[in-house]
């Protein structure tokens, strides 16, 4: 019965309608199969390195085994984790991992509330050479910082901001070997991207509208409590996603680390290292130096990897939402 | 009165007045708010002074001198008469053929990005079934490619995974396709010049999903704030899907088009795995601090007339779409 009605509304539109539903149909396969290509390329190098990271050594140099182990293992992962945190042995396994996590955490806390200020300064002040310092943020963003890390260096050397430390204890401080320039710099909007953040959270606040403050301004509400209890709970999901970007590229950040985190164990640094560590590693209890094989050393920074981001990939599964609603919110206002 | 015709510009007299207690304009309404103002932007105003303004000048210095670090204490600088950038040009072997490698590879990257990452936008914004997933799994190379990541995909990619046993595999189960089609076609005789790009652009494509996460989001918001009666309006008008795209969307866009340029040549150029990025780690690491300052001047610069370049033509372009 449907189809006989079809047929006759499609005599009616004189064929429209078939030719429609024809390309209404091309377009779905193609999308489908464009989508399917793509998303199985991002997929599929995760997939096959946790199939790889499997696999004992023999299993490597097998070229009938492609992508599933035969002989599974996990002893693997014992290693790379005894590798990427040598320095410690009493609490060895999670030992660089833990730092990475705290040091994250603090740091994207830090940047996330000193952008979000900045953000709203911008978004709803009107100042003296506003758009000099708008300016700014936007060099900020275009510059690598790799311009001014020697500068930076030489400064954390000798840290003495405007020839204070020299007037109060004879001479400069040294602060490359502790955390605090990195977090100074995190709390000051000068951290990994933070010019991004800024602009993310000034154009989240221009959207909302201004007679909500206002109105607040008439009720006696103080531009403290305007901001905390009216403006913050509405930016929430921005201020979220903005920072979950900044704890993920923290987690993974080598630039910074290389530079400020000299002393204290962290993953990424780690990770960079690996393939140099693991001759020593390996030549543990021989005499001989054992040389390590290509295929073996990319396995085991595979699994470096693997374990570098399983727990960002966990984080993402659960707020993936926030992600998603933020940009559709952070568009519908615009 | 004239002042409140305009409220966002602010006289030097007016500016100086707001922060200070004994001027006449200090206990208005407008200088109190500039100074709530000032006051929410001061972390970053310290910031940009302190840690870019202060660094930007001083490594400007040592690209400029010859510059010696002793622990502890500071460092010295001599004027060495331009030797850092005549090292970086004339002396160092591998800097300026890196410097052009790279930007080669960035016009060819940032174009296909862009194209790649709008197409991808536009689909992730149609209604299907399975779009919150599909939309979560191309936001992931926005965690997969950054930091250290991106470093050691690159070495893995280039000692192709497990180069040991790859070769035959390679060869039986067809990975090579692009290459085998590469060979067909220049057999017969397609011109090989643009071809070329094209494959390589192919070969890369791995690199340029990676590459696109954020472009993705950026273009994904643009795209879902266009209103959809527009496209109503359109249709009713007799407009095809066609030209709805390049009258309605990609006007629209192209700010964002913009905004998505600079991002990517900005990302391109500073990823570590770059090699000129590499490069002058090394020299950084070998003590040649004046040298290394200098190129990254250099490169910086680069960058820079490259950010000028596409900016000038993105928006030439916009404003010839809009008239």
């Amino acid at each position: 019965m449907k189809t006989d009605a079809n047929v006759s509304r499609n005599r009616k539109s004189g064929g429209y309608l078939l030719k429609s539903r024809l390309r209404k149909g091309a377009v779905s396969v193609i999308r489908g199969l464009l989508l399917f290509g793509l998303c199985f390329m991002i997929i599929q190098p995760i997939l096959s390195r946790i199939g790889i990271s499997l696999m004992t050594e023999s299993d490597l140099y097998d070229s009938t085994i492609v992508l599933l182990p035969r002989h599974v293992t996990l002893e693997n992962y014992k290693i790379v984790f005894d590798l990427t945190s040598f320095l410690r042995k009493d609490f060895p396994y999670l030992d660089s991992m833990l730092n990475t996590l705290w040091v994250s955490l603090v740091v994207s806390l830090l940047q996330v509330v000193a952008c979000t200020l900045v953000g709203y300064g911008f978004a709803r002040y009107n100042f003296p050479l506003k758009k000099f310092w708008f300016g700014c943020v936007i060099a900020v963003i275009i510059i690598p910082p790799q311009t001014i890390s020697i500068a930076l260096y030489a400064n954390f050397n000798a840290f003495d901001p405007f020839g204070l430390f020299t007037a109060l204890t004879g001479k400069p401080l040294n602060m490359l070997n502790s955390t605090v320039p990195y977090m100074l710099m995190s709390l000051t909007c000068m951290g990994l991207k933070d010019g991004l953040y800024i602009y993310m959270l000034r154009t989240y606040f221009q959207g909302i509208p201004k007679s909500l403050e206002e109105a607040a301004f008439v009720d006696g509400c103080s531009t403290m409590h305007t901001f905390v209890r009216i403006m913050l709970p509405d930016a929430v999901p921005t201020i979220a996603s903005c920072f979950l970007f900044s704890f993920v590229w923290q987690w993974t950040d080598l630039f910074y680390t290389r530079n400020f985190f000299k002393s204290i164990n962290m993953y990424s640094t780690k990770l960079q290292g690996m393939t140099s560590q693991m001759t020593r590693y390996f030549s543990q209890g021989t005499n001989s130096s054992v040389i390590v094989a290509q295929a073996r050393e990319q396995q085991l920074l595979n699994i470096g990897v693997l374990i570098c981001i399983i727990p960002l990939i966990i984080l993402y599964v659960f707020t993936q939402k926030t992600f998603v609603q933020s940009i559709a919110m952070s568009g519908s206002k615009e | 009165m004239a002042k409140r015709n305009n409220p966002d510009r602010w006289s030097l007299k007016e500016g100086f007045g707001a922060f200070a207690p004994w001027s006449d304009s200090y206990h208005s309404m407008r200088a109190r708010n500039a100074r709530t103002g000032v006051c929410f932007i001061l972390p970053f105003i310290i910031g940009f002074l302190v840690f870019m303004l202060m660094p930007l000048i001083q490594s400007l210095q040592f690209s400029l001198n010859k510059v010696t670090l002793i622990p502890g204490q500071g460092y010295t600088l001599s004027w060495n008469n331009f030797y850092n950038y005549q090292y970086a040009f004339g002396i160092d072997a591998t800097f300026t053929q890196n410097l052009l490698d790279e930007s080669g590879k960035m016009v060819i990257n940032t174009i296909a990005t862009l194209v790649l990452s709008f197409v991808v936008a536009v689909i992730l914004n149609q209604d299907f079934k399975g779009r919150t997933l599909a939309r979560a799994i191309f936001f992931l190379p926005v965690i997969l490619s950054s930091g250290v990541l991106a470093g050691i995909e690159q070495t893995s990619q280039s000692f192709n995974m497990l180069s040991a046993v790859s070769e035959e595999a390679a060869n039986a189960s067809g990975v090579n396709l692009s290459a085998s089609l590469q060979s067909l076609l220049s057999v017969s005789g397609v011109g090989s010049g643009v071809f070329q790009i094209v494959f390589d652009m192919i070969d890369a494509i791995y690199d340029i999903v990676m590459a696109s996460g954020i472009q993705i989001i950026v273009f994904l918001t643009g795209l879902t704030a266009i209103s959809p009666s527009l496209y109503e309006a359109a249709n009713v008008e007799g407009c095809t899907a066609w030209e709805a795209f390049w009258k309605i969307t990609f006007p629209i866009m192209s700010p964002l088009l913009l905004v998505n340029t600079i991002y990517t040549i900005i990302d391109f150029f500073m990823k570590s795995s770059n090699s000129v990025m590499e490069h002058i780690n090394t020299i950084q690491l070998n003590a040649q601090y004046g040298e290394a300052s200098a190129q990254s001047w250099v490169y910086f610069g680069v960058a820079l007339v490259f950010i000028g370049i596409s900016s000038f033509i993105i928006s030439k372009g916009v404003s010839s779409s809009e008239n």
